[in-house]
């Protein structure tokens, strides 16, 4: 890896950038765990493509969506209704808002395409959530697979496995 | 401790209001759990989870831990999930297939039916102590009984008959059996298990509540109305925004069209709700359409057009049980304390429908019923919230009146509100409570003396 792909990615315009190195994945994925900790889901929503989908699994190793539930499956259309409902006022759920904090880390590139424009990440996350004097702790592992496209780097799907995915829990309503 | 007295008891119902005591009295919480889930027929499982001989499933009725088998002769047993000798807990797995228990404490081996099979070091104990003694097992929970694959127990020795107990609510059972083509289900797509600070007769009392989803579920009524049709339902949540949408109809829509039928022992349903074209783009959708040919296919144009046609949304099983068969759900509703619960949500693949069909099952269940869904955390909250609220030295009063002036015998033996936004359900399950409740020595089922019906009670 080359100085100049150490850097972070938002010290240039993304377009400049071609290849997705282990760095700029890495500064995505704190920008986007930013995004969900300022309750910025509309910008949030923009990072992924046009059909993308995101993918909370109900059991460890799961394989698949369609036959078996999630804690959350959408396609990219009901992600769209998803945060439409998060910026609802009348989303009584989160009234009081919860308050997140998000760390990321063990970033490794797990599959790369031969021209760089496309790769699958994966990390390892904890995600403090605090609502009406209760305070929870997530964690797991996401699978991002992105892509350099015209716009910057974009999410294709994401996956977020959660160590205690079968437990039973409260409502979940903030996206991991 | 001195127990509370029937009379006591009692006076927590009156005739469209309830005590807050109900909800938050721990002395009353403990009561509950001897005298209604110690006796009422309880559901534990489904015959599909235990297909084999051999195969078992980890259940409970209230808070005890129970083992759901099928032994070797092909009888389902209902087994405590506790060791004769010291009582480990035998089994802790969730559901598997095996030959005999063994407590992995001491030893202690268990034939499938909980019989004592085999005990080491068995020359040590006493002269009176007798291996043979059907007491010396996991003991069998004393009634245990099937509706069409629906299985339920009973910590009562004798009592009304399962059928008796659920009485017109078969119909409901049948209504989700049916559904099937070849007229059998399948427990798949795994189980939702989610939690609320709260009491757990909050649960089935919002289940059958016309009145709520207008106000509760707004978030999600206005993020899906924003969203178009699509006619294809393609499994990844189109049923569901259809679902959303409509939990927007006016108040008008659920006074005019939809009913509420209350039936002895607790049991309700909230039915002529919407029908498969509300949900499904119907016979414009190439599932649908795919489904509907092979439930007339194997079950006649007329049958298939009959059973499809009736339109039950929650059947509420007294005291935990909840499902809904036009999108094959159920819920089962665990009482852990006074203000703790948790509900185990399951979905069932129709056997011989489409693929398709149980994908848009598991789609409508991760979307509405789901534990990170966009309708059922609003409830949760809503249970929460009273929690809260009854905290407060407020009303001490509640209110389950609504359309008490308009309830109406069914011809069934059951009641029926005026509409759908009747709390009837609500004064029917108290009715239930309180038969269950005032009494020293807990009875099974029958209506109560104390009836909140305003028809029974008028001069
Ligand atoms: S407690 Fe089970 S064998 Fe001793
Ligand atoms: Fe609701």
């Amino acid at each position: 890896m080359t100085v100049a792909e150490m850097k972070p990615g938002g010290t240039k315009p993304a377009s400049a950038k071609v290849v997705l190195g282990l760095a700029e994945c890495e500064q995505f994925l704190i920008q986007e765990a930013r995004l969900l900790d300022d309750g910025r889901f509309d910008e949030w929503l923009n990072l992924f493509t046009a059909d993308a989908w995101y993918w909370v699994p109900s059991q460890p190793n799961q394989e698949n969506p369609r036959d078996t539930i999630s804690l959350m499956y959408d396609d990219r259309r009901l992600l769209e209704t998803r945060v439409r409902r998060l910026a609802s006022p009348r989303i009584y759920s989160q009234e009081p808002r919860s308050r997140t904090s998000r760390m990321i880390g063990n970033v490794t590139i797990e599959e790369a395409a031969p021209d760089g424009k496309a790769c699958t990440v994966r990390s390892k996350f904890q995600l403090l959530e605090y609502r009406r004097e209760t305070q929870r702790i997530f964690g797991g592992t996401c699978y991002h697979h992105l892509i350099q496209g015209e716009k910057g780097i974009q999410i294709a799907w994401k996956r977020v496995d959660l160590v205690n995915c079968d437990a039973p829990h409260e409502g979940l309503v903030v996206p991991f | 401790m001195t127990p509370i007295a029937g009379e006591q008891i009692r006076s927590l119902v009156q005739p469209g209001r309830v005590h807050r005591r109900v909800y938050t009295d721990e002395e009353i919480f403990d009561l509950e759990l001897e005298r209604i889930f110690g006796s009422a027929w309880i559901y534990v499982g489904h015959e599909s989870q235990i297909k084999l001989p051999g195969d078992f499933l980890a259940t409970r009725i209230g808070r005890k831990p129970l083992l759901l088998v099928r032994d070797s002769d092909g009888n389902i047993q209902l087994l405590h999930n506790q060791c004769a000798h010291r009582g480990s807990m035998v089994v802790a797995s969730d559901c598997g297939h095996t030959s005999e228990f063994r407590c992995c404490y001491h030893g202690w081996t268990y034939h499938l039916d909980g019989r004592l099979k085999a005990a080491p070091l068995l020359h040590g104990y006493p002269s009176h102590f007798d291996p043979k003694n059907s007491d010396t097992a996991m003991r069998r929970v004393p009634r245990v009984a099937s509706y069409r694959g629906f299985v339920f127990g009973s910590h009562a020795k004798d009592g009304p008959s399962l059928e008796d107990f659920l009485g017109y609510m078969t119909t409901s059972f049948d209504d989700l059996i049916d559904r099937a083509p070849d007229g059998d289900l399948e427990v798949a797509g795994g189980v939702f298990k989610h939690t609320y600070r709260g009491n757990w007769k909050l649960y089935l009392e919002n289940l059958c509540d016309a009145a709520h989803p207008l106000f509760v579920h707004q978030s999600s009524i206005d993020a899906a109305q924003q969203q178009s049709d699509d006619t294809y339902s393609d499994g990844s949540g189109e049923i569901a925004i259809r679902q959303m949408r409509q939990n927007g109809a006016s108040y008008s829509f659920w006074e005019a069209n939809v009913g509420i039928w209350t039936y002895p022992n607790g049991h309700s349903f909230l039915g002529d709700y919407h029908d498969d074209a509300k949900l499904v783009a119907a016979l414009n959708d190439p599932v649908f359409r795919e489904y509907h040919a092979a439930m007339e296919a194997k079950k006649g144009k007329q049958q298939a057009k009959k059973i499809l046609d009736t339109r039950r949304w929650n059947s509420n099983v007294y005291p935990n049980l909840s499902f809904m068969s036009q999108f094959q759900q159920l819920r089962v509703v665990h009482p852990l304390t006074v203000n703790q619960t948790v509900v185990h949500a399951y979905t069932f693949r129709l056997g011989g429908a489409p693929t398709r069909m149980f994908e848009n099952a598991i789609s409508f269940a991760n979307i509405v019923n789901g534990t990170g869904s966009l309708v059922l955390t609003d409830d949760l909250e809503i249970y929460n919230r009273i929690d809260l609220g009854l905290l407060s030295a407020g009303s001490e009063w509640l209110e389950i009146g609504r359309g008490y002036e308009g309830d109406q015998p069914d011809e069934h033996g059951g009641w029926r509100g005026k509409n759908s936004t009747s709390e009837i359900y609500i004064r029917n399950m108290f009715d239930t409570w309180l038969n269950y409740m005032a009494v020293e020595k807990p009875i099974n089922g029958g209506r109560s003396s104390v009836s909140s019906h305003a028809a029974e009670s008028r001069p």
